[in-house]
């Protein structure tokens, strides 16, 4: 083609080490001007480390970037922010105590002499605000405001910026359905003023519904470009994964035997967890062993305070009424050891505060809580050559990439710390599992992978509670389904009496 | 409460408030600053030696904050450019100021003990005290109204966003640890050329931790962090008075024990404390990129 539109972004062999793990491997990528690219590959691919050193949070290794057919060498992000690009993080980049405000004009106050000029600032973000629907407390901490609203925040920081380049790292990983049509609108909207917007996503719908182009990673390098258009969810998954993904896993029915995994009566909670605005009121259900319940839910109708108060039972904050039973134990004045020994395995909400030790290597953080375990200690010494050989075997079977057990968990992909986490706790053998957001972070495969196992530890006799927001989740998992609205349990269905409309409209309080 | 013992609170307070508002800023910004007792003690020796040469006490106390600068800025290269424990550099440095100003004085006057002493009329009389409260309202507009108050402030709670936003962390912290040095060292000064008459040695006397007890105290904020500077000048005040009033029987409560009021006092105000007060979250980290 003569007259080819020349791209806003091009990235040339770009590529990218960390100490023996190549993150990028010499990518190339053009976007072009006014379309929202999709960015699609498995955990630990490489998207973010392209992206990071697109935005100059740090410096290729080798290779070339190229805006609006300049090359550009980034000294850090105050110069990629210059030519007119803005990102959203993979995990936001706010401080909790700070007010909305200042977390927007950080880096770009309007000033006049020496004083930040709040109410001009205020001004021109409730003009933008107004213009994409994106309403905000602007005086509130960010610590305050639910995960929806600080992702308005993160948005409307780019806009005030003035980026022509969005780069958006899988900012729909936390939001609700509702919340994620709503940010699609908007970055329609956006491109349709001629920005072009760089969408990292693990969803193939909205690859599907939303991009006008998509480039697959795999392993640190591209693997695949083209049109939207041109594609399927099937195709791409398969080029992620190098192999045939099952979107869809098939759930034989469930032996549910009469023992009870769990049961809550009249729990109550008066305080809320940060972020959500529902207290927890007179909530009741029970978890037979060998069968998976769902709970499901917009996000801040109770589901974080259950969980809290089914997890922390001891918090003495947190809960003001109602018992909790374990395998028939009533576990609510019981340490978290003692649970952990009746055979409970929990996937945390939260999976960097309350599952990991960011600083600690993965083999350490394989051992937590297994720690007491005859397998791993012998007399208060820990057996390093059974653990190793043990998490060497559950990162092999379980996939955590890189295979490398000395290094912090922290700087594993995001997906990669979920599947450590679910390795871990798969690990001992559950007859209660308790599963929150099981599949945040993870791509197809993991996905596909990680539903198996839940299954396969149902048919095992688990009790397993699952609480997602992922629809998809709850819709192939659940043998019954709770809803949770307004810190209550609302409805309750079996397993294919209820369509994901439905499902929908009850959670929206209907 | 007579007005003396009100006018002896606010001079004793003086040092505190100063150092402690230099621990603000280099906390505030994510690096703890254990090395604040040591930077006011060399400031409180340059600054005595500063006033002998010059007699001049504000040339004096420009001595006093630039010493502490100068070893603010060995703190800052080693814990931030050469990512060294804090605590442990920190120590390192209140040790090295314990050594180095007896050292320095023996060369200087002979003796190890203290400086010659400073005429009244070269001495200040009441001018810390009067900056030190001008100072806490700079120090509130300033964190509340300015930009360079604002990165500090992200630089101590959420690094990777203050860098994301495109303003260099390390940078922003290198300059709060150099005027938390300026700070402590007129903290020193006030203590060496306004409330005595000479430097003598160890002279600070754990001021620069009590300051940071007063810190915590007042959560990182400048103006209760100054009211906290007060209540530990008031029960340092009281102690002064009470030495020598015979208590019961005519005997007075030996010196000893009455000099361990302030301490008390900053141990159980903290023991009554700790958990209600956080600090900034990447407090003691160190920011590497990526
Ligand atoms: N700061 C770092 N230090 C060391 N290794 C890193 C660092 N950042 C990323 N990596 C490694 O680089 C590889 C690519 O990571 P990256 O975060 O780019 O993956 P990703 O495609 O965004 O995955 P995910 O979908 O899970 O977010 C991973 O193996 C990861 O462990
Ligand atoms: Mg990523």
């Amino acid at each position: 083609m003569a007259f080819e539109t020349p791209a806003a972004v091009e990235l040339r062999g770009l590529t990218k080490r960390f100490g023996s793990v190549i993150a990028n491997d010499g990518v190339n990528l053009r976007i072009q001007p006014g379309t929202i690219h999709g960015v699609i590959g498995e955990n630990g691919a490489g998207k973010s480390t392209a992206m990071k050193m697109l935005y100059g949070i740090f410096p290729p290794d080798a290779g070339e970037i190229i805006v609006n057919s300049k090359t550009c060498v980034w000294e850090s992000p105050a110069d990629a922010i210059a030519a007119g690009i803005g990102m959203v993080h993979q995990h936001f980049m706010l401080a909790g105590p700070y007010t909305a405000l200042d977390n927007i004009l950080l880096g770009a106050e309007p000033v006049r002499c020496g004083v930040i000029e709040r109410k001009k600032a205020r001004t021109r973000l409730e003009a933008l605000a107004r213009q994409y629907g994106l309403p905000v407390d602007w005086d509130s901490p960010i610590e305050e405001l639910p995960v929806g609203v600080q992702q308005r925040v993160e948005i409307l920081k780019l806009l005030y910026r003035d980026a022509k380049i969005l780069i958006l790292d899988e900012p729909t990983a936390v939001l609700t359905p509702q919340e994620a049509n709503e940010l699609f609108r908007n970055l329609k909207k956006l491109r349709d003023e001629g920005k072009t917007i760089i969408l990292i996503t693990h969803k193939l719908k909205e690859v599907m519904s939303f991009t006008d182009h998509v480039t697959v990673f795999r392993a640190g390098k591209v693997t695949g470009e083209m049109p939207t258009s041109q594609t399927n969810p099937q195709e791409l998954a398969n080029l992620m994964v190098g192999r045939k993904v099952v979107l869809n896993i098939n759930v034989p029915p469930a032996h549910t035997r009469d023992e009870l995994a769990m049961e809550v009566a009249a729990l109550s909670l008066a305080g809320t967890v940060a972020g959500s605005r529902h207290k927890l009121s007179d909530v009741s259900f029970s978890v037979k062993r060998g069968e998976i319940v769902g709970v499901a839910g917009v996000e801040g109708n109770g589901q974080s305070e259950l969980l809290q108060a089914i997890l922390h039972p001891r918090e003495p904050l947190c809960r003001t009424s109602g018992t909790v039973w374990f395998l028939g134990e009533d576990v609510t004045h019981w340490e978290a050891r003692d649970i952990r020994d009746l055979g409970v395995a929990m996937i945390p909400e939260d999976r960097q505060r309350e599952g990991l030790l960011l600083e600690r290597p993965v083999s350490e953080n394989f051992l937590l809580g297994l720690q007491r375990s005859s397998a791993f200690s012998q007399g208060g010494v820990l057996n390093s050559r059974n653990l190793l050989a043990a998490a060497t075997q559950a990162e092999e079977e379980y996939d955590v990439r890189p295979r490398d057990l000395a290094i912090p968990a922290g700087k594993l992909s995001g997906g990669n710390q979920q599947k450590l986490i679910v390795a871990r706790e798969f690990q001992r053998k559950p007859r209660l599992l308790i599963a929150a957001q099981p599949t945040r972070g993870v791509d197809v495969g993991a996905i596909e992978f990680i539903h198996n196992r839940i299954v396969r530890a149902r048919d095992e006799g688990a009790g397993v509670l699952l609480v997602s927001f992922e629809l998809e989740d709850i819709l192939t998992l659940s043998d019954r389904i709770l809803v949770m609205y307004e810190g209550r349990i609302a409805a309750e269905f079996a397993r294919g009496q209820v369509s994901e409309g439905e499902l929908g409209l009850k959670m929206a309080g209907s | 409460m007579s007005w003396d013992l009100l006018a002896s609170t606010l001079r004793v307070s003086t040092p505190l408030i100063f150092a402690a508002l230099g621990g603000m800023f280099s906390e505030r910004s994510g690096v703890i600053n254990i090395a604040l007792e040591g930077l006011m003690l060399l400031g409180a020796f340059a600054a005595a030696v500063g006033t002998l040469v010059t007699h001049s006490p504000w040339l004096g106390s420009a001595f006093g904050m630039a010493a502490g600068v100068l070893l603010a800025a060995v703190y800052a290269l080693f814990v931030i450019r050469l990512r060294a424990n804090q605590i442990v550099a920190g120590t390192a440095i209140n040790m090295l100021a314990m050594g180095l100003t007896p050292f320095i004085c023996k060369i200087l006057y002979d003796v190890t003990g203290s400086t010659p002493s400073i005429p009244l009329h070269e001495r200040f009389h009441s001018v810390p005290l009067y900056l030190c409260w001008a100072l806490v309202a700079a120090c509130v507009l300033w964190m509340r109204y300015t930009p360079t108050g604002l990165w500090v402030s992200f630089a101590g709670e959420h690094p990777e966003a203050l860098d994301a936003a495109g303003i260099r962390v390390n940078r922003v912290r290198w300059m709060a640890v150099l005027v938390s040095g300026a700070l402590a060292g007129m903290g020193g000064a006030s203590l060496s050329i306004f409330l005595s008459s000479s430097f003598s040695r160890d002279m600070t006397a754990g001021r620069g931790f009590m300051a940071l007890a007063a810190l915590i105290f007042g959560k990182w904020k400048p103006l209760p962090t100054a009211l906290a500077c007060l209540l530990f000048g008031f029960a340092d005040a009281v102690q002064i008075r009470l030495q020598g009033v015979a208590v019961w029987g005519g005997h007075p409560i030996p010196v000893e024990f009455i000099q361990i009021l302030p301490y008390l006092v900053t141990i159980l105000v903290l023991a009554g404390f700790v958990g209600r007060s956080h600090p900034p979250k990447a407090s003691g980290t160190v920011f590497e990129k990526g």
